[in-house]
């Protein structure tokens, strides 16, 4: 999420299997890919991108303890501490009564938790200008995409070789 | 080709689509002017929508007394209504989390609608509770807060304070879940949009890029999201028919209740599913993406938890006699054969018979027995929740204050206000956001595309697999 601007060299492939064979080719190359971009999730790509499994659940996890701990904590609190009051007889601190509403705020707090933590940690949020290469990436193009701000005349004409030897369908420069 | 496709899969994308022909046509309701049956169709629901208006202000202004309900059956069409909106909600959920954990691919031509349809069947739903509460202005008094009144807070023992966070919750996490899905497809909205439309569609998807870790995160959130969904959904009609079952009234106290109110209520909501698919397809001219085989699926699902729905009814005669509780048994004999028999008998026949005609093939694939046994089931349905509420309220302990139950003409323009306000918001998705999950049906284009599973046939028939290339198979993988 670098804020100032980047200049990318980029190929747009048609299929995802031409994608991957690309990423594979570049891997075995020693090329540095920035990033690719697909109109939907690409089976297979992670591995070989070396994309680390997310960490989302396990923050999922960890907001839902918050939730239900909160919940079983005021509810507790309230009616054995701030309030008490006999409900039918039963003692203060019902346990059982807790239950549904601690199942409810664990859910919900795990669900707002990780969407508002998905949203930060990607930085999407609504008046984001996207830094779209080209609008067919969500339509049916496949991409991949090379830093070539502070690339020599060497290393851009490396890529673009890579790209034709690669079958990309196109080849553009873009500064985003 | 990288996936390998059995031949017995159902095609689940007609007419040999490219990418570029998904995004085309499943953008395209988005970007044309709307159709005149679209115009009609929004009028008449904006109509409603105002009938519904003004029955609200009305029933503020002058008090719940303008209503049918009484003393002895104060939930009447108002919780019916609401506990019908809620289980319609519930097919969405349904399809988008349980099916996503089961791997179901027809889920993903579906999912979309069913979703902002559970959406709008909540927002529907809510209604009613906080309206039937008189003075709607102190509706705030439902959520625990420090206060100035002591604080007193709320009765956390109660069923009815575990349905307002059951709602609630579900309300807001179906919405997480839906507007997520939408954001890559608002995305490809936006990239073909110009001017004033770009600039709204910018705004709503979030700077989207579809890069490749965004896509990984992406589909970690919606699995757990609907890992988390799963019991969430089984939860919020569990709680609901706590309403009723920690009660003392005979006829709602009893254990069958959760199971049988979420089998209903998935029941139902397939239905509601079923009855806007069917139009939907039809208007938008998405037939070739809402396919025959999810209309069948769907089907499968309304005969099951039909059935299951049914054999509830027979256990609760059976139980309400082998009890031996005198009290019990009338409250059943009453359900059947009392003041209401007529809706006990137009329940039975609407959700237990006329579900198990899809045990035909070619029923469960014909559309308008398909329509027409949407709308039989929803109508069922309504009246199940009829016949728990009022024939029981009734008839309760006390002979000197049963009573009989009839809606004025409020109660049934809220309800049917409600229809309205249900359809105007859908229509208005129609409109706005795609009604189908665009990337999510492109990820399974080359399993279920029709060329792909033709290919696999064709290949399958030539050369079917003998013993020895299946060994062979095996010891590659």
């Amino acid at each position: 999420m670098a804020s100032e601007t980047t200049k990318v060299l980029y190929g747009l492939y048609n299929d995802e299997e031409d994608l991957k064979k690309a990423v594979k080719a570049a891997n075995s190359d020693h090329l540095d890919i920035m990033d690719v971009y697909t109109p939907f999730p690409v089976h297979g790509l992670d591995p070989i991108l070396g994309l680390k499994e997310s960490r989302l659940h396990q923050l999922g996890f960890t907001y839902g303890a918050i939730g239900a701990s909160f919940a079983f904590g005021l509810m507790s609190w309230v009616f054995t501490r701030d309030w008490p009051i006999v409900f039918g007889g039963k003692p203060y601190w019902s346990v059982p009564a807790f239950i549904p509403i601690t199942f409810e705020l664990t859910v919900l707090f795990a669900a707002w938790g990780m969407t508002l933590t998905f949203y930060t940690i990607c930085g999407l949020w609504p008046g984001v200008k996207a830094k779209s290469l080209d609008n067919r990436i969500t339509d049916n193009k496949f991409c991949l995409a090379y830093d070539v701000t502070e690339a020599d005349d060497s290393t851009v004409e490396k890529y673009r070789s890579f790209f034709s030897k690669t079958g990309a369908d196109e080849v553009n420069v873009k500064t985003i | 080709m990288s996936q390998p496709i059995a031949p017995v899969r159902h095609v689940l994308i007609e007419g040999n689509k490219t990418y570029h022909n998904i995004t085309e046509d499943l953008c395209r309701p988005t970007e044309t002017t709307p159709s005149r049956e679209w115009i009609v169709a929004f009028a008449l629901s904006a109509a409603l929508l105002g009938l519904y208006v003004f029955a609200i202000c009305w029933t503020v202004w002058k008090g719940i007394g303008e209503w049918g309900a009484n003393r002895t059956i104060n939930w009447a069409w108002d919780i019916t209504n609401f506990v019908w909106w809620i289980g319609i909600g519930h097919a969405g959920t349904l399809i988008s989390a349980i099916l996503l954990l089961f791997r179901q691919r027809w889920r993903t031509g579906v999912n979309r609608a069913a979703e902002a349809m559970t959406i709008f069947a909540v927002i529907c739903a809510g209604q009613f509770p906080i309206f039937h509460m008189g003075r709607v202005w102190l509706a705030f008094f439902i959520f625990p807060f420090p206060n100035t009144r002591g604080p007193l807070w709320t009765n956390f023992n109660s069923p009815l304070l575990w349905d307002v966070f059951a709602i609630s919750t579900y309300f807001s996490v179906s919405l997480l879940f839906w507007y997520t899905g939408l954001v890559p497809d608002l995305a490809t909205v936006r990239d073909r949009a110009t001017g004033f439309r770009r600039k709204m569609y910018e705004l709503f998807s979030f700077g989207w890029t579809g890069s490749a870790k965004h896509w990984q995160r992406w589909e970690s959130l919606s699995l757990i999201l609907a890992g988390i969904s799963t019991p969430l959904v089984l939860s919020v009609h569990t709680i609901v028919s706590f309403d009723f079952a920690t009660s003392v009234v005979p006829g709602w106290h009893t254990t069958i209740f959760p199971p049988y109110f979420v089998a209903g209520a998935i029941f139902s909501g397939f239905a509601m599913v079923q009855t806007l698919m069917l139009i939907t397809r039809k208007v938008l001219k998405l037939e070739e993406y809402i396919t025959l085989n999810h209309i069948e699926s769907m089907n499968k699902v309304i005969v099951l938890t039909g059935t299951i729905v049914g054999v509830a009814y027979l256990t609760e005669l059976f139980v309400a006699w082998y009890s031996g509780y005198v009290y019990e048994q009338f409250a059943f004999y009453n359900r059947v054969f009392g003041i209401y028999w007529w809706s006990y008998f137009g329940m039975m026949f609407c959700n237990v018979v006329s579900p198990q005609l899809f045990w035909s093939r070619k029923i469960r694939r014909s559309i308008w027995w398909t329509f027409f046994l949407s709308i039989v089931v929803n109508i069922g349905m309504w009246f199940e929740r009829f016949v728990i509420i009022a024939t029981t309220l009734a008839r309760d302990f006390l002979p000197s204050s049963w009573s009989y139950y009839r809606p004025t003409w409020v109660e049934i323009s809220i309800f049917t206000g409600t229809v309205g306000l249900f359809f105007v918001l859908y229509l208005i998705f129609t409109r706005v956001a795609p009604v189908v999950a665009i990337a999510e049906v492109k990820s399974i284009l080359k399993v279920a595309g029709s060329q792909y599973v033709e290919k696999a046939r064709k290949e399958y028939s030539e050369n079917p697999p003998t013993e020895e290339s299946m060994k062979q198979k095996a010891a590659h993988h």
